[in-house]
């Protein structure tokens, strides 16, 4: 199989299962309560009905507004595409180069 | 995913802190040693780290009214092995301890024990075994990437239900696997097919970064035999 197919069919699998977790959750009511809420239920359950924090962290009750968290977790995801992408286009760079210095010692060998 | 800032007794984070350290400390060590020693390796260590950057922002609801996201450590423990990928997920939990409220710095010592040393290091082994048994490198690294993302889940259940466990250790440890892992099924799917793929890329374009590294796990392999047998 090609390079290519194999990056598509990866992709399209991918895109389908997001696809498919999302429209799942959306049919059953499923929502962002985040596993932490829901860790905390189950945490409370399993210590015989309730359970108190022993801290709040450095922050203490502060809670981020919405748009503040998903601007930090879409810095974070930021963060690791630009590496991501910057060894990509390096990795392309270093090769062509390469490829190019090959060509250029063959014609002067040529020559 | 990650354990919330106190929930967790401060006696068992103080025994998650003592598991941890170490492989934070002789994460930073080597990953200034492989840095020092060969400059070219920076930017593959770097890629490492942001893959578990990228992926764990990506967060999925799900109908157990909780959200998972996958791990990104199948390519940090492959290339450089458990205590770089301790370090390295050190420096994403902090990340989002401190700016997201998700997970926490108290429980960062336990955190770390799941997604960047127990479930990095089940993957590890499955990659070693299957390159032993002649499997392709995206097809062990499907795996890799899968299993250390299910069982960074696993791990976390386990560490909740030997804390909380009024109902018994067996009906708290389901209850909490329920929560955490199996929502992560899919997703440890789509995390295994992204490494897969990007180790098709990497073969393709870096061939010899794959030969470093098991080169570098042989000569681990061989340290360990050698101490063993002395």
């Amino acid at each position: 199989m090609k390079n290519r197919t194999i990056y598509v069919v990866g992709f399209a699998v991918i895109a389908l299962l997001v696809v498919g977790a999302l429209a799942y959750g959306a049919a059953n009511g499923s929502e962002f309560g985040g596993s932490d809420d829901a860790g905390g239920d189950i945490i409370a359950d399993e210590n015989g009905g309730s359970y108190t924090p022993w801290t709040h962290g450095i922050w203490g009750g502060y809670e981020l507004p919405s748009e503040t968290e998903s601007f930090l977790f879409a810095l974070q995801a930021a963060i690791g595409a630009v590496i991501i992408g910057f060894f990509i286009g390096y990795t392309y760079a270093r090769n062509k180069f390469r490829v190019g210095d090959k060509e250029e010692i063959a014609a002067e060998k040529s020559e | 995913m990650h354990i919330m800032e106190g929930y967790l007794p401060w006696q068992w984070c103080l025994v998650w802190f003592c598991v941890a350290i170490p492989f934070m400390y002789l994460g930073a060590r080597k990953i200034i040693q492989i840095i020092r020693e060969h400059p070219d390796q920076k930017i593959l260590v770097a890629l490492s780290g942001a893959f578990i950057f990228l992926l764990s922002s990506l967060k999925m609801p799900s109908v157990t009214g909780s959200s998972s996201h996958p791990t990104g450590t199948g390519l940090s423990v492959v290339l450089y092995g458990i205590s770089c990928t301790a370090f390295l997920s050190t420096i994403v939990l902090i990340f989002q301890a401190l700016l997201l409220a998700h997970g926490g710095l108290t429980t960062l010592g336990a955190n770390c024990v799941s997604m960047g040393i127990i479930g990095p290091a089940v993957g590890l082994l499955v990659w070693m075994l299957l390159r032993k048994a002649n499997a392709s490198i995206p097809v062990s690294m499907f795996f890799t990437a899968a299993i250390a993302d299910l069982m960074t889940y696993v791990v976390t259940a386990i560490e909740l239900t030997v804390c909380y466990h009024s109902s018994g250790y067996v009906s708290a440890f389901v209850d909490f696997m329920t929560t955490y892992a199996v929502t992560q099924i899919p997703l440890s799917i789509i995390e295994g097919i992204l490494f897969a793929m990007f180790a098709k890329y990497l073969l393709n374009s870096r061939p010899e970064v794959f030969k470093i590294a098991e080169d570098r796990q042989n000569v681990g392999l061989k340290k360990s035999g050698k101490e063993e047998s002395a």
